[in-house]
């Protein structure tokens, strides 16, 4: 039988979502009673009074409940998900606002009624009395805390880390060259085209709890909830249906509507659902990328980095449920695939009157990698040296691997590379994109009149965090496989990938595999979908999985078959001796020996009943042996395994307009072994496209008191067709990883890492005019111009940027 | 609209609710709904055809795109009443009497069109409309047949692919259903 693994087969998914078939969360529980929240509309405010009166005259209204009405554990503040020794001050806020609204959209009163339509009615009937205060809006205003966000909090600081790795003050002192970079990353967000939901029935005869809901972590929001209502594990199941994207957000739990509503169903004994809408997950979600970083490097005549120190500010919005680990990956993630002599690095996680921030695909990284590739390309101009040369020097070697980078990640392990070939990925982009020949291309538009202009930007990307995944594979006496883990999925084709896996190891045909994720009742050990775990983590546990079925089968059959266990295959279904066709037993019936009988309730049942055969001197099941053919393992990988890239893109920039349109756009991408091309290239399709939107076009446009300007998709410019490149152009490289059975590194958040670092390159070089805040638009370019031509120092732009390319 | 003229007088309303009669996928069906509500949650909530989605509820994301009379709207933006006496079709109502994918259908599955699928329908409406109108797009013109659909997942690669492939099965393989 060939091997899929490896092989770009059509996803298995696809077929049921095609024809309408799929199951978000909104198209459950049509006979659920709907709840809507009235929400803020203040940044930062005292809630003096809130009036429902008016509410109580909407025919439908079930129930309305303000703080007042949350009981017990409902009441406190949700949880910190992820405390750090670092985070001194964290804060989250509380299901209902208690006494203080602290940003916009935050949930202030929920109202229960028959559908949503009169949810709303009654939702806008409620009066909330509030007293403004100060909006801390920005990290210029967080940093100089004339406001605070809390009372409680000095200088708006929730947490401050430094990590170093060597001297960095003293190589940059005694450097022979040194700069200084000052950068900024505007906030975006995820913006799936499904918003949150949460659907929850509470069975009256079972007292069992049921949950639905759109989620990256089933087992996370069950736990979370049933701290909360007082409920053992075992009595709450969540399922999370199909999911319309997450790209991060949807990993925050348990958000308030995921406490409220199922504590509503059980209150009311009867099903209550959410349904956000999308102004809703505009300003009540979760944003991210906001940063300012100070950058002080030190370098020699060739360009090798001997010490590079980095401040910066992270804002984290007005709570902070997932604590440091955005900063605590772009202050460790930053360091991409080079080994700067020495490093220090320092932040401060703030709070501002806005939406949570929690990871958005990338997580950091876009950021970390901005600020490196930005102070490779100065380095580069600074010595008048091509861009890729300065790189190479700067790259940890592949016989350097594993490399310790001397810090914690925020898996709060060593920071050290598992495997890696930065200089022949380099090689693979050079080649790609045609870099050395492109002088002569932007000369030629020169001529014309044009302005191209090309940028690159490496990355490397730790993927498959800890602490485990697990599987359940079990053989059906039918020979279907049942195969389930814990985590769940967004659209990332796990169910094809895992399949894959399974039909290589087990043997069995695809069309004969069954994959559930993210069902409690299926598998209920899991941590979640993020930061590019689900290939490394469940994939290899679904393969240690399978292995252990396949072991099994062949230990049964082999008795059956009176062979040595040496001497079979499983090829097709079919447990054989190996060069035997003939000679087998269908994985199917294998099962059914593997299963001690006194019942025949079915043909095939009684090859396994008591009269039926067997060692009349043995137990039927053996000490320390089960019946059936399953396989249930772990996979808890010592640390993270390190994925790499390079991207490079070519721009062309409107000489009078500043319009910038991308020419090019070239990928050279390495998550060690490929389960399936495919799926990979749609994953890395998705994040360029996510990329170019927050290299050019997505902002989060708070005004000065903390209102959202553009909260809809009239305003938020998401890339249509019409922004993202033609053509994506894709390489390969692949370097296994040691540290898991697969050799696999993720790849799912890989696309979007290097967006604005390297359209930043590409538009400095077309314009000779240093690029330090992203995104940027045409406006921004132009006004760009203007500012450089005023400047008295030479006047004209750079030719080329400066970076002898 | 295609076939406004079709339209019939609705019924008078009883405790504010207007009986329409819309034929969906070939199927007469019948609702009763206050004037407000949306097509899009008629179609979902009332008759139980959830394949069409709500991504933006402002008409911007195309999600909730529906073929009326053969015509791509957005149900978002339109009343249930409004769209009374209207022959619809809907992402379930794309495949063939025999359960056969149609050619936009099978160019998704082909090309890897779709990830997490809940833009999807609208994209598979809006392209049979497309391709009803214009049978052999061009790379340019496919690109602008979706060029009003947002979709966050795949960067459109695939389903710019899709559309072109959909072409050709649809030239390829006569008596494929499109749903027009």
């Amino acid at each position: 039988m060939t091997s899929l693994f490896g092989e770009p087969i059509a996803r298995l998914e696809d077929d049921r979502l095609l024809r309408g078939n799929g199951a978000y969360l909104d198209d459950l529980g049509h006979d659920a009673l709907a709840a809507a929240f009235v929400r803020s509309p203040h940044a930062h405010a005292m809630v003096l009074d809130i009036d429902v009166s008016a509410a109580l005259d909407v025919d439908g209204l079930v129930a309305v409940y303000t703080y007042e009405d949350l009981p017990g554990r409902v009441a406190e503040p949700l949880p910190l998900l992820i405390p750090h020794p670092a985070l001194t001050h964290g804060r989250t806020g509380y299901p209902l606002a208690a006494d203080e609204v602290n940003y916009v959209g935050e949930p202030v009163v929920m109202v229960v009624a028959l559908d949503r339509y009169l949810a709303e009615d009654a939702a806008e009937r409620i009066v909330v009395d509030y007293e403004p205060l100060p909006a801390v809006v920005g990290l210029d205003a967080a940093r100089a805390a004339d406001h605070l966000v809390h009372p409680d909090v000095p200088g708006n600081v929730a947490g401050h880390l430094i990590q170093a790795n060597g001297d960095a003050a003293a190589a940059i002192a005694a450097a022979p060259h040194t700069l200084e970079l000052d950068l900024y990353v505007e906030r975006s967000a995820s913006t799936p085209l499904e918003g949150r939901g949460v659907l929850a029935r509470w069975d009256i005869e079972s007292r069992r709890l049921r949950i639905w809901t759109s989620t990256q972590t089933s087992t996370g929001v069950r736990a979370a909830v049933a701290a909360k209502l007082g409920l053992a594990l075992a009595d709450v199941d969540v399922i999370t249906p199909d999911v319309g994207g997450g790209f991060g957000v949807k990993i925050m739990h348990p958000w308030p509507e995921e406490v409220l509503v199922p504590w509503a169903a059980r209150l009311l004994g009867r099903p209550v659902k959410y349904t956000e809408d999308r102004l809703e997950h505009f300003v009540a979600s979760a944003h991210e990328r906001g940063q300012r970083h100070q950058v002080r490097v030190g370098f020699d005549d060739e360009g090798r980095v001997l010490g590079l120190d980095v401040r910066f500010w992270h804002d984290n919005g007005a709570y902070i449920p997932y604590g440091l680990i955005v900063p605590i990956v772009t202050s460790t993630q930053l360091l991409g695939p080079y080994k700067p002599g020495a490093y220090r690095v320092e932040f401060s996680s703030l709070y501002t009157n806005t939406v949570i921030v929690t990871p958005y695909r990338g997580a950091g990284r876009p950021q970390g990698v901005f600020v490196m590739e930005r102070t490779m390309d100065a380095i580069a101009a600074e010595l008048g040296l091509d861009r890729t040369v300065i790189r190479e020097r700067n790259f940890i070697q592949p016989d350097e691997m594993p490399y310790d980078q001397g810090l914690i990640f925020q898996d709060g392990r060593p920071l050290i590379y598992d495997s890696g070939d930065y200089p022949a990925g380099l090689a693979k982009l050079k080649a790609l994109v045609g870099w050395d020949e492109f002088e002569a291309e932007r000369a030629a538009a020169r001529q014309a009149g044009r302005r191209l202009g090309i940028g690159l930007a490496c990355y490397v990307e730790g993927t498959g965090v800890g602490p485990y995944e697990g599987a359940h594979v079990v053989v059906e006496t039918s020979g279907k496989v049942k195969v389930a883990t814990g985590l769940t999925s967004q659209g990332q084709g796990h169910q094809t990938v895992f399949a894959q896996i399974v039909a290589d190891e087990l043997g069995v045909p695809i069309g004969d595999i069954e994959v559930v994720t993210g069902d409690t009742r299926a598998f209920g050990y899991a941590v979640g979908t993020f930061a590019s775990r689900a290939a490394v983590m469940s994939g290899s546990a679904v393969a240690l999985a399978a292995r252990a079925a396949r072991a099994k089968a062949i230990r049964v059959a082999a008795a059956a078959l009176e062979a040595s266990p040496d001497d079979l295959e499983i090829a097709d279904g079919i447990v054989r001796i190996k060069g035997d066709p003939e000679s087998g037993i269908a994985i199917g019936t294998v099962a059914v020996l593997s299963n001690p009988l006194r019942y025949a309730f079915d043909e095939a049942a009684r090859a396994a009943t008591q009269f039926a055969g067997g060692d009349i001197n043995a137990p039927p099941v053996a000490e320390g042996d089960e019946p059936g053919i399953e396989g249930r393992e772990f996979f808890s990988p010592l640390r993270s395994t390190f994925a790499s890239g390079m991207h490079a893109v070519v721009v062309e920039t409107d000489p009078l307009t500043a319009e910038i349109k991308v020419v090019r756009y070239c990928v050279v991408h390495d998550c060690g072994t490929l389960i399936n091309p495919r799926i990979v290239e749609g994953q890395i399709h998705g994040g360029v496209a996510q990329g170019v939107g927050g290299a050019l076009y997505e902002r989060m446009a708070y005004d000065e008191t903390g209102q959202l300007q553009n909260a809809s998709f009239m305003d938020f410019l998401m890339p249509y067709v019409s922004e993202v490149p033609v053509g994506i152009e894709i390489d390969h490289l692949e370097t296994p990883s040691p540290l898991n059975p697969l050799g696999i590194k993720g790849a799912g958040e890989a696309g979007v890492i290097p967006g604005a670092a390297v359209f930043a390159a590409a538009i400095e070089d077309a314009e000779g005019i240093p690029i330090t805040s992203m995104p940027i638009s045409p406006s921004e370019l132009f006004s760009l111009r203007e500012a450089w031509h005023r400047r008295g120092t030479g006047g004209e732009p750079r030719e080329n940027g400066g970076h002898g390319q | 609209m295609a076939s406004g003229g079709n339209y019939r007088g609705i019924n008078q309303p009883q405790d504010g609710l207007f009986d329409i009669r819309l034929i969906v996928n070939g199927v007469p069906r019948t609702a009763r709904v206050p004037s407000r509500r949306l097509l899009s949650d008629c179609l979902r909530h009332d008759l139980r055809l959830t394949g069409t989605h709500v991504g933006c509820e402002h008409g911007v994301c195309g999600a909730c795109t529906v073929l009326l009379d053969g015509v791509a709207v957005r149900s978002c933006l339109m009343l249930a009443v409004t769209a009374d006496g209207a022959r619809i079709t809907t992402v379930e109502g794309l495949t063939g009497p025999d359960g056969t994918l149609s050619p936009v259908q099978q160019a998704f599955a082909d090309c890897h069109g779709l990830q997490c699928g809940f833009c999807t329908p609208g994209f598979l409406t809006t392209i049979t409309a497309a391709l009803h109108d214009n049978p052999e797009p061009s790379p340019e013109e496919a690109r602008d047949i979706i060029g009003g659909n947002l979709c966050r997942c795949t960067g459109y690669q695939n389903i710019v692919k899709a559309v072109l492939r959909a072409a050709e099965l649809r030239s390829a393989g006569p008596g494929r259903a499109d749903g027009s």
